[in-house]
């Protein structure tokens, strides 16, 4: 206990130390979190009107986001199958980046989900009346707080025993990766169903949800690990071989044409039916008698796709720069397509015919921008601290001075900081 | 597969600093300069917090009252006197407050004739009157939509009509307010089991309980749940003091509300107030498990439709045009809108007000479908717009 208790307190320790970009970047996430919390301190004060959202608009921007960051979540599994499954080398080392971001992604889709509550002073309710299994929120809480539970216990378990120098029992953690591999695709299904399944919002009322906020999960959260590990690889000594991002490279591809084929799947129906039941997607891609807030955002995000699934075609992509252009492009353009485009088209028009269009105010923004700055900050520190505990610089036995030594480049904690001034 | 290019790291930067970084004077200082600069900017950050109202924080009784469903006589008697407190230190009016539960063999319904409504929103308004809903922003619980003749599609509807004088020859109009579904779609998904339909058909809310997810207002099919995106402002001398815990009591900012046929009176055998405004007779409600009862009359005779059957949602609110009047409205409604007009001057035909936080309303003419009106010459772009 006390050695753990000591290994809590180093990596905290750690997270402070780090060179000028190092600190840089954690101040510049450190000052947006302050923005957004003074934005929520606000919206607790004045009530939800200080978003953009309105009766007949009534889930926007947090809603928006807590879908794309479960999908964000999710996709962490798409590491851990080619490891575990198909045994793939080149990515063993690198599954537990995606396990961390899962639960830094998670973090954020539950605090997406807390501003957006009315009374956060009640969240206790779910605890004494939870309408399960009827309600599909209640689904998603357990889901989500599982999926967290079990990827902080991969995580934690194997980092302490990085830094034990223990080999870690494989009892203790395979059949958690692999109840893992099926959780993931639990959340991101369960969030697809808690809009499927209303009957009331054709836009949102079909089957092909779930299976395609899963094939875009698949393409932006690896994308984003291709970002993650090329900036392991430029800063830190730790191996990141070219052929796991021509793993990911692949994965993300294949992850990305299904999305716009079902993405073109769900326009076809709309669009060829042309029932009354396709206005919402009228108003999307076309805009409906003049209201056309959201028709540049679409048209945004499928070029911004449908560019980076030509590039990722061609063998340009295999040039890192190229190959993290094109996963920076599809992750904008996922999540402008599953955030902004699929939320609020739902409820424009409403059920009753009324077009009123939603636009995010900036309380809402700076709130938003709080929470991505703080989850990327705790996925910093979730980094920063994994990396000399697996490359073995941090264990037990050492002290921090190896730890520090061995780094290179941005992470490491030489330099006119703190820590060297004895 | 393996042309793959990657920058190189940079060379390692040998390591200067031995041992475990102990606290030295300067790291002290400059560590705690940074924590008091922390903290500070923490502070100036949460700063809004002050402006929170003794009101906007749940007192200890709030905080561990129970569900609804869950409480004893005792402690239902208990909330009540705290709320009766509250509204009584807020308003300077003593409630009468109560409990008031389903009346046994009573299933309530709902029943509009189409051909006498004739638009002139004085249901909508004597329900906000009634319901101490918001005043600003103002919470309507119904709306009505003026329908080009001949079309039942929604998206062809106007919201914002504000004629002089209604109604309008080419349209009929269409109130639509919380339905009361049998099969509520807003009660399963409600997490915390915060609304549900009592055995008279109304579905209810416990305010106190509702944590503000809004899932059922995305989740109903006939728009007819309510938010309070601020903190509801109701003048003391309009507040409605004959008020039931599960309908008309005043609400807090963040909690949803919606139309319960008026609880509080039809519980206790009084009709809802829509009903006893409504100056035509279109509206009529009663028990539907009383075979005499007008509503069962009217199912029974008249060939009454629900909107959106489809849904699944089973409407305890029917609507039916009257067949003697197949091209117009009843002339005995029109009759009774002209002398209105004459009584009440400018007051007739009320402006729409608003519903939801009273921005600028975005949008507020909602013109035929995009390809081609359903009637040729029947626009329904309102000139009034925006």
């Amino acid at each position: 206990m006390k050695t753990y208790l000591r290994f809590l307190w180093r990596c905290f320790r750690l997270s402070f130390m780090g060179d000028g970009r190092y600190y840089a970047w954690m101040f510049l996430l450190t000052v947006v979190v302050l923005f957004g919390i003074n934005a929520y301190c606000k919206q607790v004060v004045q009530g939800l009107g200080t978003t953009g959202m309105t009766d007949q608009v009534s889930w926007g921007f947090y809603i928006a986001n807590f879908t794309f960051l479960v999908g964000m979540a999710a996709a962490a599994v798409m590491l851990v199958i080619p490891v575990y499954i198909f045994r793939n080398r080149e990515l063993h080392d690198l599954v537990i980046f995606g396990e961390l971001f899962a639960v830094a992604a998670i973090v954020m889709a539950m605090l997406f989900v807390l501003v957006d509550l009315g009374r956060p002073d009640r969240f206790h309710h779910l605890l004494l009346r939870f309408n399960f299994p009827v309600s599909m929120l209640t689904w998603d809480v357990l889901v989500l707080n599982g999926y967290l539970l079990l990827n902080l216990h991969i995580c934690g378990y194997l980092v302490y025993c990085a830094y034990r120098r223990r080999e870690p029992s494989r009892a203790f953690y395979i059949p958690f990766v692999f109840v893992a591999i099926v959780w993931a695709i639990s959340i991101h299904t369960v969030t697809a169903f808690l809009y499927s399944g209303l009957g009331g919002r054709p836009f949102w009322n079909s089957a092909v949800v779930a299976p395609r906020f899963l094939a875009s999960a698949f393409a932006a959260g690896p994308a984003f690990l291709i970002l993650t590990l090329s900036v392991l690889a430029r800063f830190t000594s730790y191996p990141v071989t070219p052929k796991a991002f021509l793993t990911l490279r692949t994965v993300v591809t294949v992850s990305l044409a299904i999305n716009m084929f079902l993405l073109g799947s769900e326009a076809f129906t709309e669009f060829y039916t042309d029932s009354a039941h396709g206005a919402s997607a009228h108003y999307l891609f076309l805009g409906l008698h003049g209201h056309v807030a959201l028709v540049p955002w679409i048209w945004s995000a499928i070029a911004l796709n449908m560019a980076a699934l030509v590039l990722l075609f061609t063998p340009w992509t295999r040039r890192l720069s190229v190959l993290q252009a094109a996963c920076a492009m599809l992750i904008v353009g996922i999540w402008i397509e599953k955030g902004m485009g699929m939320i609020v088209p739902a409820f424009v028009p409403t059920p009753l015919g009324e077009i009123v269009e939603y636009r995010p105010t900036l309380n809402e923004t700076l709130v938003t921008a709080g929470i991505w700055a703080g989850g990327l900050l705790l996925y910093t520190i979730l980094v920063r601290v994994t990396v000399p505990v697996l490359s073995g610089r941090l264990t037990e036995d050492q002290d921090f001075s190896v730890a520090l030594g061995n780094e290179s480049g941005a992470l490491a904690g030489i330099g006119s900081h703190g820590t060297a001034n004895r | 597969m393996t042309d793959l290019r990657i920058h190189d790291g940079p060379s390692h930067v040998p390591a200067p600093d031995p041992g475990e970084p102990a606290l030295t004077r300067r790291s002290f200082l400059r560590t705690g300069a940074a924590a008091v600069g922390g903290m500070a900017a923490l502070a100036a950050a949460l700063s809004p917090l002050r402006e929170l109202s003794s009101s906007d924080l749940p007192n200890l009784d709030q905080f561990l009252q129970k569900h609804y469903k869950e409480m004893t006589p005792d402690q239902m008697e208990r909330a009540l006197e705290r709320i009766r407190a509250q509204v009584e230190e807020r308003y300077r009016v003593r409630p009468h407050l109560r409990d008031l539960k389903p009346m046994d063999g009573v299933e309530f319904v709902y029943a509009l004739n189409l051909s006498r409504c004739i638009g002139c929103r004085k249901c909508v308004h004597a329900c906000v009157a009634e319901n101490n809903q918001s005043r600003s922003p103002e919470i309507q619980y119904i709306r009505v939509i003026e329908m080009p003749r001949g079309t039942l599609d929604l998206e062809q509807g106007n919201h914002r009509y504000d004629h002089p004088t209604v109604p309008d020859a080419n349209h009929f109009y269409l109130p639509v307010q919380c339905h009361q579904c049998a099969n509520p779609p807003c009660v399963k998904v409600c997490p915390v089991e915060a609304t549900w339909q009592e055995s008279d058909g109304i579905t209810v809310i416990d305010y106190d309980w509702c944590i503000g997810c809004r899932y059922c207002e995305a989740a109903c099919p006939y728009w007819a749940r309510r938010f309070n995106f601020t903190e509801p402002s109701l003048p003391r001398e309009q507040l409605n003091p004959n008020m039931a815990y599960l309908s008309n009591r005043p609400r807090d900012k963040g909690v949803m509300e919606k139309c319960h046929f008026c609880l509080h009176r039809t519980r206790e055998g009084r009709m809802p107030a829509c009903v006893e405004i409504c100056p035509t007779g279109a509206r009529k409600f009663g028990n539907v498990l009383d075979p005499d009862s007008e509503v069962s009359q009217i199912l029974r005779s008249k060939r009454v439709f629900v909107l959106k059957e489809e849904v699944g949602t089973l409407p305890r609110f029917f609507y039916y045009f009257d067949e003697r009047y197949p091209n117009s409205l009843d002339p005995e409604a029109i009759e009774i809108a002209r002398r209105l007009e004459r009584e009440e001057g400018a007051q007739y035909g009320a402006l729409p007000g608003s519903s939801g936080p009273n921005r600028d309303f975005v949008a507020s003419a909602v013109a035929a479908r995009w390809d081609a009106p359903f009637l040729p010459g029947a626009s329904t772009i309102d000139g009034g717009a925006a």
